[in-house]
Order: C-alpha cells, then structure tokens, then sequence
C-alpha cells in the first residue's frame, strides 16, 4: 500500500512537470506523446478500415473475410509485430526514426481488425427494411450509405474505434521498449533505476490515460445513439422472469419491441 | 529454418510454458465468467456494476497491470503469477459481457416453462440455461482464447519464460527469423486452442441451434466490438 | 397503366416465383394482388419499380418498358408503402414524409410545408410532424407511410402488405381511409394482400394468385363472388364453406330480418335497398 501512496506522491511533485527536464521527464510531454502516437495510428487505420468495414458492410461481400481476418489478428502478438517491423524498418530507414515508423507502422496494424470489425457490424446492425424502403424511394446507393446507414452505425463504428485506441494505449507502452516515447519510458526507466515510484507511476499514469480517453469515446457513443440505432432499442431482457422459483413467473407480458416477420409471398 | 532444428528444444520448452500459461486463465476466466454473468441478469443495477466493472478492468493496459500486480499482490515483478492473475481478469473481462448477453438471449419462454415443470434454480440453469446459451458462450471463449494467448508474450519483458522471449531476443540479436518462429508458434498454440475448443463444442452440444436475430448481437461482440 | 408481358422471374436456386404472367392493371384502379404465401405477389409487385427484375418478359407502365429507365429516378415517381413502414427511425415524421421531395432537391421549407398537408390527407393530427416514428402507434406509422409515398405526387402506388401489422380494428379503419384517399386522388394503386376480405373491401380488380404467380382468376369482387372460377378459388374465398352465401331470415319477435351463413350464424342484418 505504501508503494501506492509514494506512487501517487511522486506523480503529484510538481517537479516531475518541469519543462526540459531529461527523459523520461517531464511528464506532461511523456503523456503528449502517447496521446499523439495514438491519435495519429487511430487515424490512419480508420482511413484505411472504416471505407473497407463500411463497404463490407453495405454490400456484404467479404464478410467471411471480416470475421477470419479480425479472428486471426486477435491471435497475434502484439510484442512480437513489434519487434518484428523494428527490424525489418530497421533495415530500410535510418535508427533514429526506425523506432518511430515501425511502431506507428504496428500500432496502425493492430488497430485495423477493431474499427472494420465496427464498421462492418454497425452497418449490419441497421435494420435490413429501412435500407430496403429507402432504396424503394429513389435514393442511390451512396445516398442509402451516408443517410441512413452511416448514422445509424455510429454507436458501433465508435465502439470499434474505442476497442483499438485502448489496444494502441496499451501496445504504445510495449513499444516505449524499442525507443519510442510516451509513457511506457517512464515504466522502463523506473525498472531501470529499480525506482519504484517510477514503476508505479507510470503504470498508474498509463492506466488512469486510458480509462479517461475510454470515458470520453463511451460519452460520445452515447451521444451519438440516434434513435432506432441498435443501441437505443430496449433491452428485451425480463428481469422478473429471471427471478428466483416459480413464484416469480411474470403477471405481465414482456414489453418486447415488435418483431416484423417477413414472410414469403 | 535451421536456427529452429537447433534450438527446437528451447523452443519447444517455451511453446509448452506458454500454453500453461494461456489455458489457466482461459479456463479460471470461463469458470469465473459464466456465473458473473448470471448473476448480472438479476436486475438492471447488477449488469450495471458487473459488466462496468468487467470493462473497467479490461481498460487497463497489459503492461501496466503486469508491473501493478506485484504491488498489490506482494509477489517479485518477475513471478509468472503476475501474468497469471492479469490474464484471468482480462479474460473474466472478456468473456462476462458474452455471458451475461447469451445467458439473456436464451428465450424466456424455455426458461419459465422449466421453472413451471419444477426446476430449482441449480438444475434449471445447468440444465436449460447453460446448454441452451452453449454456442454462444462458445464463441465468446475462442475469442478469449485467442486474446490470451496473444497477450501472454507480453510478460516476456517482465522477464516470463514463454514465446515473447523469442521476440524480444531475437530483437537484440538483430535476428528476424527467432521472432517470426516465435509468431508462428504463437499462432500455432491458438490455433490448437481453437480447434480443441471446437471440438468440445460438438461433443458437448451436438444439436444444431438455429441462428436467433439475439445472437446476433451476441457474435457481433464476439468479433470484438464493444 | 401497368402491363405485365409473360414475365417470369427465376431464382438461382431454380425455385420459380411467377411463370409466363400476363396482366394489364388499369390506371386510376385498384389492383389486389391476393394469394397465400409464396404465391408470387410481393415479387410481381415489386418488378414494377425494379427491386426485382424479370429472367424474361417485361414490364410496361404506359407503354414504356421499365427496364429500359433509370431505377432511382423511376423509384421517386412511384409510391411504395411496405408493411414494416420502412420509416427512417433517426429521422422526425416530417422529415421521413419530405423523404423524396428533398431528394429531389425540393427546398427543406417547401418541402416541410408539404409534408404538413400531408398529414392532413392520411387522417393525422399535425402535431406528428416533430415526432419520432418510434413515439407513435403502429397505425400511425402506417399513415406516415402512405403519406411519404404520396410526397412525389406519383401517379402509381404500391403497397405491399401494409396493413398486415396492425390489430384488425385498426386494418378496417385503415382500410376505410384508403378507400376514402383513392376517392379524392385517384391514383394507380397496386395493393398485395394475402387477406381476401381485405382485397374485396378495397379492390376494383382482384388477382388471386396460386403458387408461382399463376392467375386462379381476375375480376372485381362482386364477379369473383358471384361466379368462382373453380374449387380453389371457392376455397380461397370461404365460398366452400357457405361463408359468402347468405340467407335471410326474418325473426318472429320483432320482425327483424337477419342475413344468415350456412350454419346459420348471423352475419347481419337487412337494410333498405340501395
């Protein structure tokens, strides 16, 4: 406990927050970086995987490949891509940005399955008559894409967004073991020094990030919930009918939404 | 390829101390998952705290928790318990959000009318419940089963004896072919994982379930959005 | 008017859904495709605005070939009201109404104004028009439907189903309603039922359909009950059972005359002639 609380005290020393101070201080800059190289490899792969994810999802060709693809890139580890790309980079660019391009190369990598798999899923998730009718109307293609299916995705396509920046905070910290800033210098100098304080700073440091950058992404999922988006329909969940014994069999009918049946004519 | 014939036993040791330490908390998170996630079905403000709490926890980064552990368990930062705990709860995480959805997508219908026909809770949930929320609980463990493996080389650098040792030694030594050896038999455990996983499916449950439009949502956690 | 050349519509499985059909639906009618399910009607329907196009034949509206036009801008012309309502959950009822005017390129205000005599025509109050779809009852829902289908001002309008989610108090009130709508507007409507009643209650032409889109028999209502093509059309409409054949039959304490079915269950009673 004691740990913690010289942790906490360490972080909260106004001198670790002195500008030009050696690396991995100050710590201000430390956390500027981090948030820099995440936001920079977030925006990439959504560039590159929220068309893909979208178009996916329009069309529904290729979604065999959305699910092997994304299943497989949850297997792999993310030390290892790390490590891997530092070398091969290593062998083409020059040291000094090795560590840069090839861990914003992995951590681009990393954050591609997360946002196709939500946009994939978000346009999915928008119910299949709606897109029908519109298209029943008169609206083009691209039309039924940006007017109904994208606003109705958003929820989703923000969760798959969310899921990749907690995966980039966290690899971001790996990387800062093959030189690249942020954060995780401050944990591998503190094992370094065998300073604990620094050990536990930063991991607190780390984590108290990424719980702020998630609340604040989970916020504007909220926001973003239109409604009729998959997100805004009531839970058909029966508490009462999930009760204890058969005495709390439900007096009530269950307030589902209702369910259109097509049927074959 | 020659490098592995020549330390096929170093890497065949790591591959084996890697599974160990992906199959504890894959099996402990399961275990512990599954009644967590009924228990969440209780009331609105139970899924409230467990599934928050649930993500809450997998908020946190891997290698901070790696090093936070010890702290707070009073182990060295090098014990493989660390990454052991850390494991589990990423994967109670994981896998508590799938089991609460797939425990509420079993249709209420089957549920009541087993309570009616005289169920106890025990025997209603082993033997309606659970069976019946199966393919879905399935999905949820292979993608915890992949995550886990996958995040288990992590604690390479906290000094664990497994596969991230091949990455991170093969790094210093400026040796591309250790690392990918060292990826592929990290695929190759998942895969396995995988597989087993599968075929426990098919023995345990060989009826085939329609798909619902419930579980739909369900896989769509499954591919890993939230 | 709409004409259906020998269409036929073949799925990759093989299974057909409408072979060889041959139909002309006249403007400014009422046409009810009727039939179980699975007899075609909701394909045949839908080849007139192109959501489904034929293996062979063709589909003419006055005269003209549609295969040869522009789906999305043959789709603004017509009307669709489908049965799950189709209305656009994230936008407000206004809105879902000026769909196509503004897709037109119809300005937001003009169009806004229109939607409100929308309203108007299909019986709703005009307060709705700030409202969600999810915030009103499905016979409301149902309305904004037609409503946003007659945005366009299309001559033709098709309907497929579109009363069959609401409870059968609402469906006659909504019945009703299209009947008085059609008085004042005279559109070319094409209506998919698989509820006989429902056709004879709306319809000036009735298709019944068997399976694969095959004609049992065409005619209006009162030709279809008065002469039945044959035993399944018999069956189709209750006639087998002595549903549409009734009686009278005048009751001794209070010289009321009851209309009887064949069991002999009151359907009625007898009013002045018309």
């Amino acid at each position: 406990m004691q740990f913690f609380l010289d942790a906490f005290r360490w972080l909260l020393d106004p001198a670790n927050y002195v500008a030009g101070g050696i690396s991995p201080l100050p710590i201000q800059d430390r956390i500027g970086e981090h948030l820099w190289y995440t936001f920079v490899s977030v925006a990439i792969a959504s560039m590159i995987a929220l068309p893909l994810g979208l178009f996916i999802g329009h069309t529904g060709r290729g979604r065999q490949f959305v699910i092997s693809f994304t299943g497989m890139m949850r297997a792999l580890p993310t030390l290892g891509l790390l490590m891997a790309l530092f070398l091969i980079v290593g062998a083409t660019v020059q040291f000094t940005q090795a560590a840069f391009v090839a861990s914003i190369i992995a951590l681009v990598i990393l954050a591609i399955p997360s946002i196709l798999a939500g946009g994939y899923a978000g346009v999915e998730s928008v119910d299949p008559q709606t897109v029908d009718a519109g298209r029943a109307m008169g609206m083009t293609e691209m039309q039924i894409l940006l007017r109904i299916e994208i606003p109705l995705s958003l929820p989703l396509i923000i969760s798959g967004i969310r899921a990749a920046v907690l995966q980039v905070i966290a690899t971001a910290v790996i990387a800062s073991y093959i030189s690249l800033g942020g954060l995780g210098t401050i944990i591998s100098s503190g094992i370094g020094l065998n300073d604990n304080e620094r050990i536990l700073g930063g991991a607190i440091l780390v984590t108290a990030l990424a719980l702020v950058v998630d609340g604040f992404l989970a916020l504007l999922q909220r926001l973003v919930t239109r409604r009729g988006s998959k997100e805004a329909r009531p839970q058909n969940i029966d508490f009462r009918r999930r009760s204890f014994g058969s005495a709390a069999v439900a007096e009530e009918p269950i307030n589902e939404r209702k369910r259109h049946v097509q049927s074959k004519k | 390829m020659s490098w592995l014939v020549d330390n096929f036993d170093l890497v065949a040791r790591l591959t084996g101390n890697h599974a160990i330490l992906s199959v504890i908390p894959i099996v402990l998170g399961f275990v512990i998952a599954v009644p967590l996630g009924w228990i969440a079905n209780r009331s609105h403000s139970l899924r409230s705290w467990v599934i928050g709490g649930g993500s809450f926890l997998y908020t946190i980064p891997s290698l901070p928790l790696f090093v936070i552990l010890p702290y707070i368990l009073g182990t060295r930062i090098t014990d493989e318990r660390n990454i052991i705990v850390a494991l589990t709860i990423y994967a109670v995480a994981m896998m508590v959000r799938t089991a609460a959805d797939a425990l509420a997508a079993v249709p209420a219908d089957a549920v009541e009318a087993s309570t009616s026909i005289g169920h106890s809770l025990w025997t209603r949930f082993w033997l309606v419940e659970f069976p019946l929320a199966g393919p879905v609980l399935l999905a949820g463990l292979r993608v915890v089963s992949a995550s886990t493996i996958a995040l288990v080389s992590v604690g390479a650098i906290i000094g664990s004896a497994n596969l991230g040792y091949l990455f991170t030694n093969g790094k210093q030594r400026d040796f591309l072919e250790e690392i990918l050896i060292g990826i592929g038999a990290s695929f190759l455990i998942a895969l396995v994982f995988d597989i087993a996983i599968v075929l426990l499916g098919r023995v345990l449950m060989p009826w085939n379930l329609r798909k619902s439009p419930a579980s739909k949502s369900i896989r769509q956690n499954a591919v890993g959005v939230y | 008017m709409i004409e259906f050349q020998n269409v036929t519509k073949q799925f990759p499985d093989g299974t057909f859904a409408v072979k060889d059909f041959s139909l002309v639906l006249p403007s400014h009618k009422v046409t009810v495709f009727v039939g179980s399910s699975g007899a075609g009607k909701t394909t045949l329907l839908r080849m007139i605005n192109r959501m489904v196009n034929p293996t062979s034949g063709k589909v003419l509206i006055d005269g003209e070939d549609v295969a040869g036009l522009n789906p999305v801008a043959l789709r603004r012309k017509i009307g669709y009201v489908l049965q799950a309502t189709g209305l656009l959950p994230h936008r407000k009822i206004a809105d879902n109404i000026a769909s196509v005017p503004r897709l037109n390129g119809v300005p937001k205000s003009k169009a806004g104004e229109e939607a409100l005599i929308l309203l108007d025509t299909v019986g709703l109050d005009r307060s709705l028009a700030d409202r969600y779809p999810d915030q009103l009852s499905g016979g409301q829902q149902q309305r904004v439907g037609v409503a946003r289908a007659l945005a366009s001002d299309p001559n033709i309008l098709l309907m497929d189903e579109p009363f069959g989610a609401v409870d059968p108090i609402v469906r006659l009130e909504l019945q009703d309603e299209l009947n008085r709508l059609q008085g004042e507007i005279s559109k070319t409507m094409v209506f998919v039922t698989h509820n006989i009643d429902e056709a004879f209650a709306i319809a000036d032409q009735v298709v019944i359909l068997r399976a694969g889109g095959e004609i049992a028999q065409v005619g209006s209502p009162a030709e279809i009950l008065a002469n039945p093509a044959d035993d399944f059309v018999e069956t189709f409409i209750g006639a087998d059972k002595g549903k549409r054949t009734l009686h009278l039959q005048r009751r001794e304490e209070d010289g009321v005359t009851l209309i009887v079915d064949a069991e002999g269950r009151p359907a009625g009673i007898l009013g002045e002639d018309k």
